[in-house]
């Protein structure tokens, strides 16, 4: 597991209030099917610009940018200019 | 619900000409605080006959259980309040009663700072209330528990505050909502939704008012708001009814309505019958708005109104309904 995938998955757990246990959260898991919503993907989304240093442009602000640890990560990849 | 941000500003003129027309008819009373006014008879006399209207329109909908009436207050337990997300969705639009709660010692600095003009707001203490940001917000923590077979419809109407002050006699910081709310599955609200948009929506039509719906976004707050706006859209949770008042690029929503999914049901433990966080969606009818419209559209006497909206509001007559 990446370091990136690491951090976005103890944002997750720390942020998202979805109930699923951690063995559930594997990279590629649906977060919306687990129970993200919309608020608690606020909280995710600075949070995650708060890590990582980033900004979400508004290109990026949709629930498929969130989907999933691994959406996330791939999305603060291409931010970090990879 | 949330009747939505003014996007840019059209024209700061066209805000303050019609504020102008409105007052010099006696129709809007100014306090020299831009967005609280009083209310002259003839515009109470639409509020009241657009008011009926819905009343009307609402026991003749089928499909959904008799409409409770329900009528609270513009206020709201902080407690309550506290269960929500409102702080973090809209914290500059909110307002919380706040009261004196000192002793002698502390009436003599408040009156002091008061006489010498200074700042005595800080010498006060939040009291256990908050100001109603939505006709809805209310109802919820009454519903508490499991609703029964098809759920509810609530009829509910109050004033609602928002801390937006602005020269737009559209954009009032406190004004009246008038809301359908469901309470019920997530089909029965999405049902309720799409029926009272159409309804709305024609409705307003048959006032002879230019009505569009929109799809829509409530006007989150700050960074992660963008975010809000954005999945609030994507998912199609809010539809706005605009109608041109000052301006035609930027016509005003007057009305709204919006699917809350199990956001309400789940913040207050509100379930179906068989055991899941409720859904809600609710139709509100922004009144001051509508009036004003109707107002711009129609001229600001309403015996120069079209006949057929005469008649259809029943301006004509004076009984109560």
């Amino acid at each position: 597991m990446s370091d990136r995938i690491a951090l976005i998955r103890d944002i997750v757990l720390k942020h998202a209030r979805i109930a699923a246990d951690a063995a559930a959260l594997t990279p590629t898991a649906d977060l919306y099917t687990l129970g993200l919503s919309s608020m608690t993907t606020v909280h995710l989304m600075v949070a995650l610009e708060d890590q990582f240093e980033v900004e979400f442009p508004d290109r990026m602000l949709g629930r498929k940018t969130f989907q999933s640890i691994q959406a996330m990560a791939d999305a603060v990849e291409e931010l970090q200019g990879g | 619900m949330c009747l939505t941000e003014a996007d840019e500003v059209p024209s700061a003129n066209a805000y303050t000409e019609f504020l102008g027309e409105l007052t010099r008819a006696g129709l809007l009373i100014p306090s020299g605080v831009r967005g609280l006014y009083g209310r002259g008879g003839e515009f109470e006399r639409v509020v009241d006959h657009f008011e009926r209207y819905i009343g009307r329109e609402a026991r003749a909908a089928a499909g959904g259980p008799p409409a409770e009436v329900m009528r609270f207050p513009p206020l709201m337990t902080r407690a309550d309040y506290s269960k929500l997300n409102h702080i973090h969705n809209f914290p500059d639009l909110m307002g919380s009663v706040h009261a004196f709660m000192g002793k002698d010692a502390e009436h003599r600095e408040l009156t002091r700072k008061f006489s010498k003009g200074e700042d005595w707001s800080r010498d006060l203490s939040a009291s256990d209330v908050m100001l109603v940001p939505a006709a809805c917000y209310p109802l919820y923590p009454t519903a508490t528990g499991t609703l029964p077979t098809h759920g509810r419809v609530v009829d509910l109407k109050t004033f609602v505050f928002r801390h937006e002050p602005s020269d737009d006699p559209a954009r009032m910081q406190i004004f009246r909502q008038r809301e359908l709310v469901r309470l019920g599955t997530a089909d029965e609200a999405l049902a309720h939704r799409d029926a009272w948009l159409a309804r709305g929506k024609r409705m307003l039509e048959a006032c002879l008012l230019p009505v569009e719906a929109v799809v829509a976004n409530d006007p989150f707050f700050g960074r992660g708001g963008r975010l809000a706006k954005a999945t609030q859209r994507e998912q199609v949770l809010k539809y706005e009814l605009v109608v041109p008042i000052c301006s035609t690029e930027n016509p005003t929503a007057v009305s709204s309505s919006n699917l809350h999914l199990d956001y309400f049901g789940h913040a207050f433990g509100i379930h179906t019958p068989d055991g899941h966080d409720a859904h809600t969606a609710c139709i509100g009818f922004g009144l001051e708005r509508i009036t004003l419209a109707l107002f711009r559209h129609h001229g600001l006497a309403i015996a120069d109104w079209p006949a057929e909206v005469r008649a259809l509001l029943r301006l004509d007559r004076s009984d109560e309904d």
